[in-house]
């Protein structure tokens, strides 16, 4: 079981080197790092300086090794745009963008499932045909479509919420700030959250149904019906627990990229978290922010894919008789 | 005659497909007393799961009951609601499925499944249950009982899987077993524990078994009477042994003969010629026409009821007094 | 009486009459006309194709030359709307562009640059696949971890990156140009870890049969084997695939041009024209965002219906 552990540790500090890597050569070779930073007026001794300060005359090696390190300790350098130290300004927005994609997880998940199970179990339903017409409309609608809905219903038409913003935040301890405090918060929170989780609930709900229509069709499944055990028993105890250890996976992964598609929502709703900055950072070519961002989305999909990795391992008692390599 | 335990009537049973239905089991008629074990034998796809399937109620859409009746002690049962079929599955009739390691649910523990089945059929306690669940899995001869009952299913060999699928078939003590195919994914040298673990509990615990398989081996050693089916319908019955040696039907004479043995010359395996027609293409008249090496016109037009011989029956025109009497007359005379 | 069969055209027959009166016999058509909604996507979605193929010459007027477009007649609303003006027939933008013809332009651009960058994706998917199945060993092993790398981050992200890294390194300078063939790749290598996993799957387990050992003893080569002997073997799932990514390119690809770094004004696909409408949303010119809207929505959804049809359809295990 260790040793699963630490292989799989060692795979992840792999992928984030590769990143960081990958990071480094957009960092050092896409446009001039000197000349982005300082004005036309320059003189070139001064660019001279400057370079040698970056430390841009050493070996690429060098290069490289002291950029991972920098990237270790949070350590990416200046904006070329803004002048100002990268890590200070992502942090700043960092709160924004978890709370509003924690928020649509969560809600992607207690609707997704449920709903998945239902469609599933009562599939010749009516209101199961339903949900699966909407979900199909669910995933053709591009998440910035639907955030411009929302807007044109309940900003423009009914007034009822605020179209962009985040609302009044609070303060908590040194760092973070929150919006769930205030009731302005609150109220901007909902469009975007509900934006951002449509995708992910419909993706849910269509993989939760498709993967509990394949289990109910399992071997096992008809044993136990063959033994006379309840409909209730054999939909929940046996097909609701096998259907949900593949999809955990998926969701995970699916978690994962909600931070990602927060940058289109944060652009409709002008939500000031990361992805708004890193979009600013391609249209401006800023490599320092978008290799930052690049490293942060990395940590943040390997440690999940990590947690989801061990999750599955607890979960399925055949890959835990694996892992620990003895059989029974 | 006692009354039969199960009784099935002319069953039919259809596929609904787009080009129309499809008869997979064309009126089957057959009895089980209480406590007999009836073999089912015949090639792969000749219907006898679907049989099997087909009396438990489990039968997949778009397969179905067309017609005919099936009856447990008395009782119409292929026409019940869901609700009161779900009472007597588990309880009155058991089924074992050929496969034991997709039978159990590999996330559930092997005293898990016990457990939830007889609490289902039972008012026990969970600790009474566990208790039972025990002493059942003895029953069955799986040893270091304690340990064992907590495992997973895939700790355990093909073997022991099967005993514990047995042993959960027979939780709830019910008066029928369908056994489908029990040792067809089992290594040979395991196939006859558990034929044998199969026969004690069911005569322990005084249950009847219709043991489907198309090993005729396992027939001959296991069953009181045997059916002998092909493309959907009953060839032949009667008691294992005058089936066995003297059958009657051309194919069951056909399957017979085609059994190696290690006794007497070796000769060339017999084979039937041809290959049983698909659902879509039975012929006309009797289905085993186009391959019978006694066949004659009738044959081709009529389809052949069973026919009484004895205490046995028969499909097959041979058999009937009209035509042919010297062969049945023959076989009346050696009896 | 005849007995009626159950299959359609059998599989060595393989001339064409055969094979198109197979196909018509065959499960697949018959579960596409049973089902009307299938079937008016279907035929929603080849109105488009065509609309977009033929825009040129089915467009009222052609928004992007700057002669024809007069400043007057911005922001117009559409012709059954009150102030509406019977030339167009979906109103104008800021511009005094004909919306009709702007959202048959930009059909065009989305679908194509959809096409493309699924056949890209697919095409080079499918050959990376192909060779780190056959091959294994360490080509195997560098393919997929490059793979795994890449899908730590959802395909948006890898279009985006690479679609703004292409602008800097190609320095903005002829933007409008190069923003096609852009996004075409961004896009294309945006997908190909799926097809290259699910193929490489299917390589590895066809690898053994023993009709690609036959080829092998015979001595034809490797490229050969692969092309002619495992490909078609592997394309059933691959179709599935790509009917998928076909709805997620052209969403990708609207989201990017949306985000403002996908297709500039003056070539503007479906999503640069919702960019633009957004604008005029709070100040009541709903046209301008609404039409555009609803083109892509319906073309999306039209794509996602046939896609889901085809999966099922294709399903062996569901019939």
């Amino acid at each position: 079981m260790i040793a699963f552990i630490i292989r799989r540790l060692f795979a992840s500090i792999g992928v984030l080197i590769a990143v960081g890597l990958i990071a480094f050569v957009m960092f050092r070779y896409i446009g001039d790092p000197v000349n982005q930073m300082v004005g036309v007026e320059t003189s070139a001794a001064e660019r001279a300086q400057l370079r040698e300060q970056l430390g841009l005359d050493e070996p690429v090696i060098v290069q490289a090794l002291r950029f991972l390190l920098h990237a270790a300790r949070l350590d990416f350098g200046m904006s070329y745009q803004f002048k100002q130290p990268v890590s200070s300004m992502i942090g700043a927005r960092l709160p924004a963008t978890l709370e509003l994609a924690a928020v649509a997880s969560i809600l992607s998940l207690l609707a997704g499932i449920p709903l998945g199970v239902y469609t599933a179990l009562r599939r010749d339903s009516a209101l199961a045909k339903l949900f699966q017409a909407l979900s199909l409309v669910g995933i053709s609608l591009p998440t910035f479509l639907t955030g411009i809905l929302l807007i044109y219903l309940f900003s423009v038409t009914l007034g009822w919420l605020p179209s962009f913003g985040r609302g009044e935040v609070v303060p908590i301890g040194s760092w973070w700030t929150t919006g769930l405090l205030t009731l302005s918060g609150l109220k901007s929170l909902i469009m975007p959250a509900i934006t951002l989780a449509l995708f992910q609930m419909t993706l849910i709900m269509r993989l939760v149904r498709a993967e509990m229509l394949e289990v109910l069709r399992a071997d096992y499944i008809r044993f136990a019906r063959a033994r006379g055990l309840s409909e209730r028993a054999v939909h929940f105890r046996h097909a609701l627990k096998n259907t949900l250890v593949p999809v955990i996976t998926v969701v995970g992964l699916q978690l994962g990229s909600i931070v990602a598609f927060s940058i289109i929502t944060e652009t409709v709703f002008a939500w000031p978290g990361m992805g708004q900055l890193f979009l600013q950072s391609v249209q401006n070519v800023d490599i320092p922010i978008m290799a930052a961002y690049l490293l942060f989305i990395a940590f943040l999909f390997v440690v999940i894919n990590l947690v989801v990795d061990l999750l599955y391992v607890c979960v399925d008692p055949r890959l835990r008789a694996s892992v620990r390599g003895a059989p029974g | 005659m006692t009354d039969p335990l199960l009784s099935v009537r002319d069953l039919r049973v259809e596929f609904a497909t787009r080009r129309g239905p499809l008869v997979a089991l064309d009126g089957i008629s057959f009895d089980i007393a209480p406590g007999e074990i009836l073999g089912v034998v015949g090639e792969s796809g000749a219907g006898k799961s679907l049989t099997g399937l087909a009396i438990i109620g489990l039968l997949d859409p778009p397969g179905h009951i067309a017609a005919g009746e099936i009856t447990l002690s008395g009782r119409r049962i292929d026409n019940l609601a869901p609700a009161e079929m779900r009472k007597i599955r588990g309880r009155r009739i058991g089924m074992i499925f050929q496969d034991p390691l997709t039978s159990l649910n590999p996330l559930l523990r092997v005293g898990e499944h016990l457990i939830e089945t007889i609490l289902a059929h039972s008012s026990l306690t969970p600790r009474q249950a566990r208790e039972r669940a025990i002493a059942l899995l003895d029953e069955v001869g799986i040893p270091a009982l304690e340990k064992r009952i907590d495992g997973y299913p895939h700790e355990f060999s093909g073997g022991m899987r099967q005993r514990v699928v047995i042993a959960l078939a027979l939780c709830a003590e019910p008066a029928l077993v369908i056994a489908d195919e029990p040792t067809t994914a089992l290594d040979v040298s395991v196939q006859a524990q558990i034929i044998a673990v199969l026969k004690k509990l069911t005569r322990e615990h005084g249950a009847a078994v219709m043991l489907i398989t198309h090993d005729m081996g396992v027939i001959a050693e296991t069953a009181d009477r045997v059916a002998v089916m092909y493309a959907g319908r009953i060839a032949e019955i009667g008691k294992v042994g005058e089936v066995v040696r003297e059958p009657l039907h051309p194919y069951a004479k056909g399957l017979m003969a085609a059994i190696p043995t290690l006794e007497g010359r070796l000769a060339r395996l017999a084979q039937i010629p041809g290959s049983m027609p698909r659902l879509s293409a039975i012929p006309q008249g009797c289905a085993f026409n186009p391959r019978c090496p006694e066949a004659f016109d009738r044959c081709r037009v009529e389809r052949p009821p069973l026919l009484a011989v004895g205490d046995r029956s028969a499909a097959c025109w041979l058999y009937d007094r009209g035509e042919a009497p010297a062969v049945a007359r023959g076989i009346e005379a050696r009896r | 009486m005849s007995q009626p069969t159950l299959e359609p055209a059998k599989a060595g027959d393989s001339s064409p009459r055969s094979f198109v009166g197979g196909l018509a016999d065959s499960d697949l058509v018959a579960s596409f006309l049973s089902q009307k909604i299938i079937v008016a996507a279907g035929a929603i979605t080849l109105v488009l194709v065509l609309a977009a193929i033929f825009a040129p010459w089915v467009a009222p007027t052609n928004p992007f030359n700057p002669a024809t477009n007069f400043l007057i007649d911005s922001l117009t609303p559409p012709r059954f709307a009150a102030g509406g003006d019977a030339r167009f027939l979906l109103g104008t933008d800021d511009q005094g562009r004909d919306m009709a013809s702007a959202i048959l332009y930009g059909l065009r651009v989305s679908l194509t640059i959809g096409v493309l960058s699924v056949l890209l994706g697919g095409a080079i998917g499918i050959t990376l696949g192909l060779i780190a199945g056959y091959a294994g060993g360490w080509i195997d092993a560098v393919i997929m971890r490059v793979a795994d790398v890449q899908l730590t981050f959802p395909a948006i992200l890898i279009a985006l990156l690479l679609d703004g890294l292409a602008q800097a390194i190609l320095k903005n300078s002829n933007r409008e140009e190069t923003a096609f063939g852009v996004l075409v790749v961004s896009i294309g290598l945006s997908f190909w870890v799926q097809y290259a996993r699910t193929v490489r799957g299917s390589t590895m387990v066809e690898k053994n049969r023993d009709y690609v050992q036959a080829a092998r003893l015979i001595g034809l080569s490797p490229a050969r084997i692969l092309a002619r002997h495992i490909l078609p073997n592997v394309m059933g799932p691959v179709l599935v695939i790509a009917t998928i990514n076909l709805a997620i390119a052209i969403i990708t690809e609207a989201t990017l041009s949306f985000l403002g770094v996908g297709l500039p004004p003056t070539q503007p696909s479906l999503g640069t024209l919702i960019r633009i409408g957004q604008n005029f949303l709070f100040s009541g010119e709903w046209w301008i965002v609404a039409f555009p809207s609803l083109t892509l929505a319906i073309l999306v959804l039209a794509v996602n219906l046939l896609g889901d049809w085809l999966r099922d359809a294709l399903n062996p295990r569901l019939k």
